[in-house]
Parts: C-alpha cells; structure tokens; sequence
C-alpha cells in the first residue's frame, strides 16, 4: 500500500486505511526510538526542511529529530509573519527550497491553506505541521496512536474535547481522523469558541463539560490561549476554569480508566490541574514520544512513495 | 452616420416596445424603429434570432484608475465593460488617490473621455479619504460629474455621519450607495461564516454583519426620509428587510451581483482565492432569497462589482488574498444561465435591473430606446452556451470564479452614442 496524495495536508482527506497505515507504521518507529541504537538508514540521501513561520519548539524538534533518527539531511528555516508580509510570497519561497533538491517540506503557517498553496507550487512532499485554525494532523496522528496503544482499538471509543474549539486546528484534525475510524467525538467549550456547524462533522456539543466527560474513554483538553481573553471570548482564566477545568471531581463522570491527554504546551491550573495532569491516567508525556514516532513513519512512507513512483 | 440594427428582438420596457424591428441611429441619436427600414447609405448589423435592448448600466465597478492600473486601468476596464455589454458603467472612488475631490472626479471623466470604450461615470467618497471621519466635499463632488456617493469597500461606521450625510447630500440630489457591513461583528472573517468556514479553518464573517448594517440604513432612510441605496446585497435576511421597508414606504433601492445568485460558499472549497469576495460567497439559502427577492422585485438592480485583482494578489493564502472577482465580462452569461433561462424573469425585467433601474438610481437621461435619445444599445444572443475562458477577458485582471463554466448568453454587439465597440462579440 502506498500514501495516495504526494502531501500529508490533513485528516480530512485521508482514508480509513491509509489511517490504520501510518498508525502501523508508527509502530515499528517506536521500536526505534525506544531502543539504544536510535538510528535507521530509511532516509538516507533524502532531504528535509521545517519551514515555520510560527513558534514552535516540541512539534519542530519532533520532526527534526524523526528525520535525524532515520539519516536524512534536515535543515530549517523560521520566517516570522511580519517578514512574509513584507517580502518573498509563500510560493516563491517553496520554489526555491525545492529548487534545492528537498524532498519533504514540513510547513507550519498561521494561514490557514498555507500548506495546500505550497504543495500545488513543489514537487517535494509536503507536511503540514499546522495551518491557521484547519489542520494539525500529525498531532491527532500522534494522539490516535497513543489512544490506540493504550486501548487497542479507536472503534466505539468515546473522545471528549474540552476548549477551545474554535481556534483549534488539533480539535478539528482529531475530529476527522477518530470519526472516520469509528470513534465518536464529543466537544464541550465556551459557546464563544465553538465553531458554527462543526455538528455536522459528526462530532456532538455539549454545552457543560459534565455532559461531554460522562463515560468517556478518553479526555482530552486543548491549550486556551490567554490572549483570547481581550477579544472577550471568555471573561477571565478563572472562570474559564471554574466551568471548563479539568479536576479530579469531574473527571470521575468518565471511565474510571480514562486516558488523560493534551497537545502541550499545558498552562497547569487552567485546562487541567496539576494532579491531573501529573495522573497516572494522564499520557501527556508519551504523547511526545508517540509524535516523533508517528512523524518517522510519515517521512519514510511519503518518501518511500516518491521511490515507488521513480519505479513505475 | 447612419446605423441600421436590422430584423432584432428589441425591448424598450419605457417605450413599450417588444418585438422584430429594425432600428435606425443617425448621428448618435435613435432615430426611428420601424419594420423594413431602407439600408442604403447605413452600416448594417444582422441582428437576426438577437436581443436590442437599451445599453446596460453597470451601477458597481472598480476601475482602479488612478493608483491601482497594475489590476486595471480605464482603457482596460472599459474595455471589458463594452466586451459585458455595458454602455455605461459608474465606478467606485476607493482609487489611489481616493475620488473625494473634484481633480479626481475630473481626470476619472477626462480620461474616460480619451480612452474610454464606454460612457464612465464616477462616485464619488461620502467621506473625505474613505476614512468615515468627516463628510467630502459633497457639493463640489456633484458638480464635477459624480452620480452617486460611496464609501464602497468600507462601511460608514458612525451612524450620526450617516445621518448626516444622508441629509447634506440630499441637497445636491445625489444618492448614498451602502456598503452594509459591521466591521465588528466582521472582524478578522474572510469569508461567509458557517460549516465550510469551519470545515476550513478559516475565520467567518456572519450574515448579520451585513444585516444589522442594512437595518440600521432603512431606519436612518425612514427617519430622514431620505433614499438609500443599498450596494451588493448577498444575505436572506438583508432581502427580507428591505422588503418589509419597501411596504412602509421607505425610499430604499438596492442591488445584488451576479456572484450572489450564481455560487455559494462552497466555492470557496481548497482555499480557492478567486471566490473570495465581500461580502463573501453566502449560503445556498441566500442564494435562493436572493432569487426571490430579484423575481418579486425586491431587488431593483443587478450590478458586477467588477473588482479586478493582480494575480499576486490572489495566488497566496486565503486569509491574505484581496477581495473581489471580475465581473463584466461574466455578468450578462450569469443573468441570462442563471435568471431568464431559469424563468425566474423575463428579458424585460432583465432590461429594467441592468438598464433603467441603474440609470434611474445615478440620474442618468438612459435606459431606454426611444427616439431622440443617445443610441447606446446593447445586442445579445441568448440561444447558445459559451465557456467562459478568463484567458480571452479584455480586462488586466483574471480573478474570476466563473472560468471553464458553460453559460448562455453571449454578448453580440454593444453600441455606444452609435458607434459600433463591440461588433459579432469582438471589442473593435
């Protein structure tokens, strides 16, 4: 089996099986990454750029150190926004990388679309590693894999989303990839940050975050950004955590095993308390471990793809 | 000189006129309509299984001359007008500088004069620089030439200025075209809001920015008494309430633009850039009150806000791409694929949005046929699908959601003060 598009744009357009497909792939990399000798020759003789015109330390070192992992030449660029404005347009930039003999461009871009734009203009593949408010789908790879590890299946598990939902391109990617493999999604947040029509994703709403928690598998809590507060998305952090905090009162509405997720960074006392976040339910920290090896098997299968092509 | 449209379906909704006749122009002027008018010493065009209809107005454009000519220029952007088949088109002043003084209003007619292919007629800032802070100089504005008032491209936010300039250029005799948007309720939105932006993570932009705007102008038209014209109408409800307005009796006019009753938000799918527009691609509920609202009158004018774009301008992110589409050159197609071809209105009423209404909203001695007045006349061959190609547009610009589609409805010939622009679909 091979990756259909040349891209890795979104979860939105990827089939159950090509899911399932980096999932088991991911879980070969895992072996790697645990073991003592973290290196393979997979991408040897390939090149691959982070292109981020967004801050970023976990997702951008996760792919570095994927592409490190398996031998291939990694270099990056940060272009800030103000700069992109100003000067070189998002295709003649990824024109010129290209030009450079690149094989993956792992893009970050706080437009949304960005990365589609880029992959029209390349011959390269190309990673979104999070456009705007649309897509961030290595991170609901990563959170899939996890779930999967723990659970051993993503059919029939209940996913509760709890934030802001809004802004989210982790809660919209999570939302395709978990409903297309089965699980049902539930969302809880303020009504300020709740996306117009995302019910009809599939996904159900719930206006408390007691509703959405009962009988989950599953809790995860997205980061609230504190600048939203001036926009008068929500009155205060504190009341943000009073209705929509995870505690340890609430989380007993869900499974008594219930995993404990979140995309990181965490502002403790806010999405989730301390005790939660440091509980043994909580999978947080190997969530990190799981992105570098759900980022590994994406590299190797999109440029493996390019090898297959090179044959036919 | 003598020209002679020969064996046309001519409509002349003012004159009454609807059927096979001949119609002769001398010297710019019609000259008389008959069956079997003698040819000698005329230019003849075969007008045989065509439409002669009184040349189309367009009420909305963007010219983008002065400051902007790299999108368009008046050569260019009349040009396209004639391709359209407008005989006139009245353009909007977000130009560089903004048309908010007489120098503007000036070069805009003079050059229009050299090299325009079509009548052009100016609007001109209801504000000074579109700044929405003090009046322009509304007096001087309308007696360099501008036909109509608009800060188009930006609300006028305060409703105090509104008021006031409602009133002040109620002296002149010159009507205010709103643009109905909430800039608040907007805010970052780059287009419709709902589950396609949502789906694409893109900030939306709610009917009721748009709606509260459109109320707030009837209410200060009833309070004044003043007319209103409200510009590009794209929501069900902004319809609904200018037709509850309408049945009080306030003195509102307004428009709708062909993208509104042709596409829905859906266009806007793969971050496609050329169906950004505001306001933004509505729903396909919108789209069937905008039908409504055209089929029952509500709607008095079909316009292109033809708004041309570089294509650096349109070939980036979504989120950073301009607003706007092309519009002349597809409008006719649209109106005639997607309004009279449908039933939803006859070729008069079609002649009566896109001739008379928007000669009456601008002042303009136009829109009709009848003997004596300027020959600008417009021929349309409305049997046969044409794909659209924006590779073959005479406009600068490409920016066009339209293109590769099959339309009915192909522009003949457009005449202006009887010369012959356009002749067999080719700009001369």
């Amino acid at each position: 089996m091979i990756l259909k598009s040349k891209d890795l744009l979104g979860l939105k357009d990827l089939s159950e099986e090509e899911i399932e497909y980096i999932l088991d792939t991911a879980k070969t990399m895992k072996y790697v990454i645990t073991s003592n000798n973290k290196k393979t020759p997979h991408l040897q003789g390939k090149s691959i750029i982070t292109l981020f015109y967004e801050n970023s330390t976990r997702t951008r070192l996760s792919f570095e150190l994927a592409s490190k992992y398996m031998s291939a030449s990694a270099a990056n660029i940060s272009a800030s926004v103000s700069s992109v404005a100003k000067g070189e347009s998002l295709i003649d930039t990824g024109r010129t990388i290209d030009m450079m003999g690149t094989d993956v461009i792992i893009i970050r871009h706080p437009q949304s679309g960005a990365p589609q734009l880029l992959a029209k203009h390349v011959k390269a593949s190309v990673i979104n590693a999070g456009d705007g408010m649309n897509e961030h789908p290595t991170q609901a790879l990563l959170d899939m894999f996890t779930m999967r590890e723990k659970i051993g299946t993503l059919k029939g598990l209940k996913v509760a989303i709890i934030g802001d939902i809004y802004h989210s391109r982790v809660a919209r990617s999570n939302i395709w990839g978990l409903t297309k493999m089965g699980a049902e999604v539930s969302l809880a947040g303020p009504a300020t940050l709740m996306p117009p029509g995302i019910e009809l994703t599939g996904a159900k709403i719930y206006s408390t975050v007691q509703e959405a928690l009962i009988d989950a598998d599953v809790v995860m809590a997205l980061r609230l950004q504190l600048e939203r507060q001036k926009k008068a998305l929500f009155p205060s952090v504190r009341e943000y955590s009073k209705f929509f905090g995870l505690d340890e009162k609430r989380l007993k509405l869900a499974k008594k095993d219930a995993l404990i997720m979140h995309p990181g960074p965490i502002n403790r006392g806010v999405e989730l308390t301390s005790t939660v976040a440091d509980d043994k339910r909580s999978v947080i920290n190997e969530q990190v471990t799981n992105g570098v090896a759900v980022r590994m098997a994406l590299l190797y299968l999109l440029t493996r793809r390019e090898n297959n092509e090179a044959v036919n | 000189m003598k020209l002679l449209i020969k064996n046309g379906h001519i409509i002349d909704p003012k004159t009454g006129i609807d059927g096979i006749y001949d119609l002769l122009s001398i010297d710019g002027k019609i000259a008389e309509i008959s069956k079997d008018i003698d040819m000698t010493g005329c230019d003849v065009i075969d007008a045989t299984n065509k439409y002669v209809i009184p040349g189309l107005i367009d009420a909305h454009c963007h010219l983008r001359d002065p400051g902007f000519e790299y999108k368009e220029d008046i050569e260019s952007g009349t040009r396209s007008a004639a391709a359209g088949g407008f005989t006139s088109v009245a353009c909007m002043p977000n130009t560089n500088p903004v048309c908010d003084n007489e120098a503007v209003i000036k070069y805009i007619i003079n050059k229009s004069k050299q090299e325009g292919y079509v009548n052009v007629f100016p609007i001109g800032a209801i504000t000074k620089g579109l700044k929405g802070e003090e009046l322009a100089e509304i007096g001087e504005l309308k007696f360099a030439g501008a036909v109509a008032l608009s800060d188009d491209g930006k609300p006028v936010k305060s409703s105090s200025l509104m008021k006031k300039a409602l009133q002040y250029s109620s002296m002149f005799d010159i009507t205010i075209i709103s643009h109905c948007e909430d800039v608040d309720l907007a805010e970052e939105g780059v287009m419709n809001e709902g589950y396609m932006s949502t789906i694409l993570g893109l900030k939306g932009i709610p009917a009721a920015a748009e709606e509260t705007m459109v109320a707030r102008e009837l209410i200060l038209s009833e309070y004044t008494g003043i007319p209103v014209h409200i510009a590009h109408v794209s929501t069900a409800l902004s319809v609904e309430l200018i037709r509850n307005a309408k049945k009080r009796g306030v003195k509102v006019t307004c428009e709708t633009c062909p993208h509104y009753f042709s596409l829905t938000e859906e266009a806007c799918a793969g971050y496609n850039t050329n169906a950004k527009v505001n306001p933004p691609l509505r729903t396909a509920g919108d789209v069937r009150a905008i039908i409504d609202g055209i089929a029952d009158g509500t709607i008095d004018i079909i316009a292109t806000d033809h708004a041309p774009h570089h294509e650096d301008e349109k070939n980036v992110e979504f989120s950073l791409a301009a607003n706007g589409m092309v519009g002349f050159e597809t409008a006719v197609p649209l109106a005639i694929t997607n309004l009279v071809k449908t039933g939803i209105i006859t070729m008069k009423r079609l002649v009566e949005m896109m001739s008379i209404n928007p000669a009456r909203l601008l002042g303009l001695n136009k829109g009709t046929l009848e003997v004596g007045e300027t020959a600008d006349i417009t021929i349309l061959d409305i049997h046969d699908k044409k794909v659209i190609d924006v590779s073959n547009f005479q406009s600068k610009s490409r920016n066009s959601p339209f293109d590769k589609m099959e339309l009915y409805g192909a522009v003949y010939g457009t005449i202006v003060g009887g010369r012959i622009v356009v002749q067999e679909g080719v700009v001369l």
